[in-house]
């Protein structure tokens, strides 16, 4: 038993180390965060500008910063559970949107999943206790988000769309008021699309909404943001 | 066999009538009829929904007896302080207005099947293509010892919206200082799991304001409910000691009461009560009986399109369907009545029919702002609409969740008020 124990152990810690160097290079994220840093600073001295600061923010949850003042679409997506892993940074540096509609960070996405990495590796060594945040999991996860250009190129029947929005209109309003429950209204369809497809993997916070998404195909996604982008 | 010329003639001038009758109706009637009855979550949703998306091209007739509808879900918030009476009521002006929905105000007394007529309490016959029965709940007869429809005003039950919940909430408030208000709570299924015990919650934050040394006794003839140790947790932490819930395991379910001497008696053991809220056993509201389409209390459908296993032209919806998985909640019946009105439209003008799929979220407010939910996806087998993913809030959650959760509620309800009246 001892030995079998001890084997575990060593197992663990070499796939820990193993994978601690996937989580990118440093030096290239650096690089990379250039196109951060007309907003964001980072690193010793760093303060809030036209973004947060992004000093510690591993494990942070989203919108918690003091003293910033987030956007409402932000401000919900922590109340709703957003935690700032590897995993959601990921995918929120390939498209924000996805992950938070209506954010106010106007950045594009990185399309590359080794330039969201090395950034990644690079904002890490700002992190207040590197120590303690999960080295194996899921810091050290070079992962590919990217939604399968085939699944964003599908052309939605907006006639179903509309049938099925009607599950959505027992709780989102028609008319786009928005107190409570978030309006989903004249959307663009990517957006749209990008969205659910973050609840369906459950990347985005949110158990109803992770429910509603988990169930629906490719096609039915498409087909509500079809209709959505229209309703009035 | 040999066909008796008799015979022959008989069968066939019922089929030439059969064939007949659309075209009888065409001149005098160019349009399907749908009457839906009952005008809750699940009537007014599915007659407006039909009456939206036909265009035009079905006639919808809805009879409700109310013409100021209280919507039982968020009862409970009047009762913790949380709402006016007036935030409850809803009326129909927007479903004649906007969809051009025959409104009629009267009670629907019985349904003749093979004439395919609905005759109202006014004295009215109304024929019918597709029938929608979403009559809610009633309860049943001698369900709790002692107690009966008679004694609703000395022990409500405040079990379906209106001057019942009123009623209560005016008896909770002239309740003496340290006196004691009761609940019977119901057996399995009944109307919004959770009910009760939100109820129990907004009970006690009214009370813990205005009669702190009051107290809440609860007999259940359950031996556990929904969202338990969600309720437990709350109640713990926001109303200690007030509270005392006895289940089936403690007699809970061995219960009486004497509205004229205001006592419940639990398990053998008499206790002179200030309030008694008296939430008896239910079965589907009584249309559904008179219809012939219940088996038992409910009424049973198939879950594809909610139409009832004893007739194809008629549907049940909500409460009062024996469906399968879902729970009775205004959200599920909300829910039944879109599947149920692209099936009925579809039958009637040819629509295109899409797949059902079904929805429900019930959230529970404990005290100010501290909610939870619990909710879940269905879809239809040909047994039963059967669950097919959860989930539920978690104890311990912290505040900003909770208070999440119940401004989501707060948007839920104008969501579906918007969604049935609008």
């Amino acid at each position: 038993m001892p030995l079998h124990c001890a084997a575990i152990l060593v197992a663990m810690v070499l796939t820990g180390a193993a994978r601690a160097d996937l989580i990118g290079d440093k030096a290239a994220g650096e690089a990379v965060f250039s196109k951060c840093s007309g907003c964001h600073e980072i690193g010793k001295g760093a303060t809030d500008r036209i973004g947060p600061h992004l000093n510690g923010i591993f494990g942070r949850r989203a919108a918690a910063h003091e003293g910033f003042d987030y956007s409402a679409a932000m401000t919900r997506a922590g109340v709703d559970g957003l935690i700032w892993t590897a995993e959601t940074l990921d995918a929120y540096l390939e498209n924000p949107r996805a992950l938070v509609s209506k954010t106010r960070m106007s950045f594009r996405g990185l399309p590359d999943p080794d330039d969201r990495a090395n950034l990644m590796a690079y904002m890490r060594g700002f992190s207040d206790k590197p120590p303690h945040l999960p080295e194996a999991e899921p810091t050290a996860r070079t992962t590919n988000n990217d939604l399968d250009p085939a699944i964003l190129a599908l052309q939605g029947d907006p006639e179903y769309g509309a049938y099925l929005s009607n599950e959505c209109l027992t709780c989102h309003q028609s008319d786009g008021s928005a107190a409570g429950i978030p309006s989903i209204t004249r959307w663009p369809e990517e957006d749209f699309v990008v969205a659910m497809h973050a609840y369906k993997r459950k990347i985005r916070p949110h158990p109803v909404m992770q429910m509603m998404a988990g169930r629906l195909s490719n096609e039915e996604i498409a087909a509500l943001a079809a209709y959505f982008k229209d309703l009035e | 066999m040999k066909l008796n010329r008799r015979v022959f003639i008989g069968t066939g001038t019922a089929a030439a009538a059969m064939v007949a009758a659309p075209a009888v109706l065409a001149e005098g009637h160019a349009k399907p009829r749908v009457i839906v009855v009952g005008g809750g979550p699940g009537g007014a949703t599915a007659a407006r929904y039909i009456a939206k998306d036909s265009k035009g091209a079905v006639d919808v007739t809805l009879i409700e007896p109310s013409r100021t509808y209280f919507t039982c879900f968020f009862s409970n918030l009047y009762l913790g302080g949380f709402k006016d009476i007036e935030d409850l009521g809803h009326t129909y002006g927007a479903l004649a207005a906007k969809y051009a929905i025959n409104v009629v105000h009267d009670w629907a007394v019985a349904v003749d099947r093979s004439a395919k007529t609905v005759s109202l309490a006014g004295g009215s016959v109304l024929p019918y293509d597709k029938l929608i029965l979403s009559p809610g709940i009633d309860f049943i007869d001698g369900a709790v010892e002692g107690w009966s429809l008679a004694a609703q005003n000395a022990m409500p039950h405040a079990y379906k919206g209106g001057s019942q919940t009123e009623l209560l909430k005016a008896q909770i408030m002239a309740m003496s200082e340290g006196g004691i208000f009761a609940m019977v709570a119901p057996p399995n299924p009944y109307r919004c799991p959770p009910g009760p015990y939100e109820r129990v919650s907004m009970v006690a934050h009214t009370l813990k304001a205005s009669n702190p040394t009051a107290k809440i006794i609860v007999a259940d003839p359950k031996d556990k409910f929904s969202k338990q140790s969600l309720f437990e947790e709350g109640w713990a932490k926001h109303y200690p000691g007030m509270i005392d819930w006895i289940g089936s395991d403690f007699g809970g379910g061995n219960v009486s009461v004497d509205p004229a001497a205001m006592t419940v008696t639990i398990d053998g053991e008499e206790t002179k009560v200030d309030v008694c809220n008296v939430i008896p056993a239910m079965k589907a509201g009584r249309i559904a009986e008179m219809a012939g389409v219940t088996d038992g209390n409910w009424a049973p459908v198939h879950a594809v399109d909610m139409s009832s296993k004893a007739d194809a032209d008629i549907y049940v919806l909500g409460d009062a369907a024996d469906q399968g998985d879902m729970p009775k909640s205004g959200f599920s019946a909300n829910s039944q009545a879109k599947v149920c009105a692209n099936a009925v439209r579809g039958a009637l003008t040819g629509s295109k029919v899409f797949p059902a799929k079904f929805s429900n979220t019930c959230w529970s407010l404990i005290d100010t702002d501290d909610g939870v939910k619990v909710g879940a996806t269905y879809e239809a087998t040909p047994e039963k609409i059967a669950k097919v993913d959860g989930f539920l809030s978690e104890v311990g959650e912290d505040s900003a969740t909770r208070k999440a959760t119940y401004e989501e509620s707060e948007g839920w309800y104008a969501g579906i008020t918007a969604d049935m009246f609008s």
